[in-house]
């Protein structure tokens, strides 16, 4: 990984540099290429979905009842009428975004919480890094039930919000270990002798030699937030009114659909979050490789 | 073993405690609807009879709980309750107390995800670690790419199938619940088997979900410790395979894969909940998922603080394990 040098400071430069990187990434590594492919055709499904299939149709009551996937509904109806292939467009992408926001809310927080402690170091590290030990070590899930059972959630913005409280952590633990690493490095001294003030270089010296790492936390970050979100609304905590993949398993445990034999209601949201689940991870180890070269394999 | 590093994980299981107690205890009170009112509310709509002035009654049982003192007093009296292992009573199955409920649902609980991890550790490492291992047969690393799917499938979404499959289809094993039901549980042959059948698949959940997790970590650490100095010296020593695998590849890989079994256990946990609702499975995720049911927030505030607690424990008890296997860690003075 080449390091930022005192040369390509402008923003231009800086592009260029990611882009290059990027083209590098994708050709190289197969589990990228591989994971990424995976999710966009979840993406496709969700997005894509509505231009060739009627949304409306997940209404309660569109079709029959009960039915097995057959003519007229490709995936079946579930036991109050919706079409599954609808229902399933219409809540993929909830889940993505509540997954993208949580995420992305975690990794700033965490970015945050990483750079001012490993930056400034001394007493302000040592408190949050045990704050941030003393979080890692509760049961996420637990504290979102607490919350989200008292708290009426009634938007997944909310939820995305109260999910990222608890996806920081990760995030800040290991930004933080290479911000030590890095403010070691002589670039860092040279810039801080030139004059550059605390925050510039962050964002200029820091920042740029991080960006594998934050992008890897980001995407561990994500996939724990899917799952997070998955959980509550699986037990009944999430938004009502708004469908996710998680809000279908819940009412496919509801109407006892397994005992019924209704494989087709909660069989095809297990594809989807297999698929995405799997392209996310491949990815992420993907980006992990990317970040620390020592993790590749020897040929 | 180092005084230091004791008393500071010690500090940090304490504030864990006391965070998670607090995080328990703050956010319900500070958020807005009320759990007395709610529940009075839902009762009175349950039995059909209006009575008149239900404030009266809210106002009985919030001094009851006493819920009417300032926040800050509530807060000490929850603290004196806490240790003495007093967490109030059940609002729906009163007058059970929160600590029977609790005591009755974890054996099941720990039971279960303690067998299935350890398992799941042990064959997941090895298998990982073979794959890993430039000498194992071409065969199996045709495993490789099983693991990397399982590692991401969360726990309850592999039961759905198992059950699918080995329950409803097949009918090998049972759909659900720990035990057959009208069975009395005594402590002999008949009640354990049957015990042992009706977690099998549960287990087997866990097992699948948590067996890519380890052989992904271990993997990886085997890869890395196959080019260092000591492997390759120790290679050219002549030393037997088997002593080069199990003595200085996995003994290395041992620190590093614990650690991952610690920042995974807040996963872990969380992953057994869902799957023993999935399964009716009796221990404290079910119990969890009923409280939520019928809004019984003593109960549910009960076994999130008890699992947090277990978690925090089950970690200390790792920190003080780890000197042995990484004798360094203990000189460390940061």
């Amino acid at each position: 990984m080449a390091e930022a040098t005192l040369e390509d400071r402008s923003g231009v430069a800086l592009a260029v540099g990611y882009l290059g990187r990027a083209r590098t990434l994708a050709g190289d590594n197969l589990k990228m290429t591989v994971g990424l492919g995976l999710v966009l055709l979840v993406l496709l499904f969700g997005y894509a979905g509505p231009l060739f299939v009627d949304v409306g149709d997940a209404e309660v009551g569109s079709k029959l009842l009960s039915q097995r996937p057959g003519a007229g509904h490709l995936l079946g109806t579930d036991a109050q009428g919706r079409d599954m292939l609808a229902w399933l467009i219409e809540a993929t992408p909830g889940s993505l975004r509540v997954g993208l926001l949580a995420g992305a809310l975690g990794v700033a927080i965490g970015a945050i919480v990483a750079f001012v402690g490993g930056y400034y170091g001394g007493i302000v590290d040592a408190l949050l890094r045990s704050f941030t030990d003393v979080m890692l070590t509760i049961p996420s899930l637990l504290v979102l039930i607490i919350l989200a059972s008292v708290v009426r959630v009634v938007s997944l913005e909310m939820m995305a919000l109260i999910i990222a409280m608890f996806a920081w952590m990760g995030p800040a633990r290991v930004i933080r270990a290479q911000v030590l690493t890095l403010r070691e490095k002589s670039f860092v001294d040279i810039a801080r002798l030139s004059g550059e003030k605390n925050f510039s270089i962050i964002f200029k010296e820091l920042m740029p030699n991080l960006m594998p790492y934050i992008l890897a936390a980001f995407v561990g970050s994500l996939l724990g937030s899917i799952l997070a979100a998955t959980g509550l609304e699986f037990l009944g905590l999430g938004p009502a009114n708004i469908s996710t993949l998680g809000s279908i398993l819940f009412w496919q445990d509801f109407y006892n659909a397994l005992i019924r034999g209704m494989w087709w209601w909660w069989g095809p949201p297990i594809v989807i979050f297999v698929l995405l689940f799997t392209g996310l991870f491949l990815a992420s180890m993907g980006l992990d490789e990317w970040a620390n070269p020592r993790l590749r394999e020897r040929a | 073993m180092n005084f230091g590093y004791v008393a500071r994980r010690f500090l940090i299981f304490l504030a864990t405690i006391w965070v998670a107690a607090t995080l328990v205890f703050f956010l319900p009170r500070l958020a807005p609807g009320d759990p007395i009112e709610q529940k009075v509310i839902q009762m009175q709509t349950l039995s059909g009879n209006q009575i008149g002035d239900i404030s009266e009654i809210i106002k009985s049982y919030q001094a009851r709980f006493g819920l009417d003192q300032p926040l800050w007093k509530q807060y000490i009296n929850y603290w004196a309750d806490l240790s003495r292992g007093d967490l109030g009573f059940s609002l729906s199955r009163f007058p059970s107390r929160v600590i029977d409920e609790i005591v009755r649902a974890a054996p099941w609980t720990i039971a279960l995800i303690g067998t299935a991890t350890v398992i799941a550790a042990v064959i997941g490492s090895m298998l990982g670690a073979l794959i890993a291992w430039r000498r194992s047969p071409a065969l199996l690393r045709f495993f490789l790419p099983f693991f990397m799917s399982t590692a991401a499938i969360p726990y309850f979404l592999i039961g759905l199938l198992l059950i699918f499959s080995f329950g409803l289809t097949w009918r090998w094993f049972p759909l659900g619940a720990g035990l057959d039901y009208g069975l009395i549980p005594e402590f002999d042959w008949k009640t354990i088997s049957n015990m042992i059948y009706h977690a099998i698949l549960p287990a087997f959940s866990i097992i699948i979900a948590a067996m890519g997790f380890w052989g992904l970590g271990m993997r990886a650490m085997i890869v890395t410790s196959g080019g260092e100095d000591y492997m390759q010296l120790a290679d050219a020593k002549g030393l037997k395979e088997r002593r080069l695998f199990f003595n200085y590849a996995i003994r290395n890989a041992l620190l590093p894969q614990t650690t991952a079994l610690a920042l995974a256990l807040g996963g872990v946990i969380s992953g057994q909940v869902l799957l023993e609702v999935i399964f009716s499975y009796p221990g404290l995720g079910l119990l969890l998922r009923n409280a939520l049911g019928q809004q019984d927030f003593f109960l549910i505030e009960g076994i999130v603080l008890m699992l947090i607690v277990a978690t925090a424990v089950v970690l200390f008890i790792m920190d003080l394990i780890y000197p042995i296997l990484d004798p360094r860690i203990s000189y460390q003075r940061r």
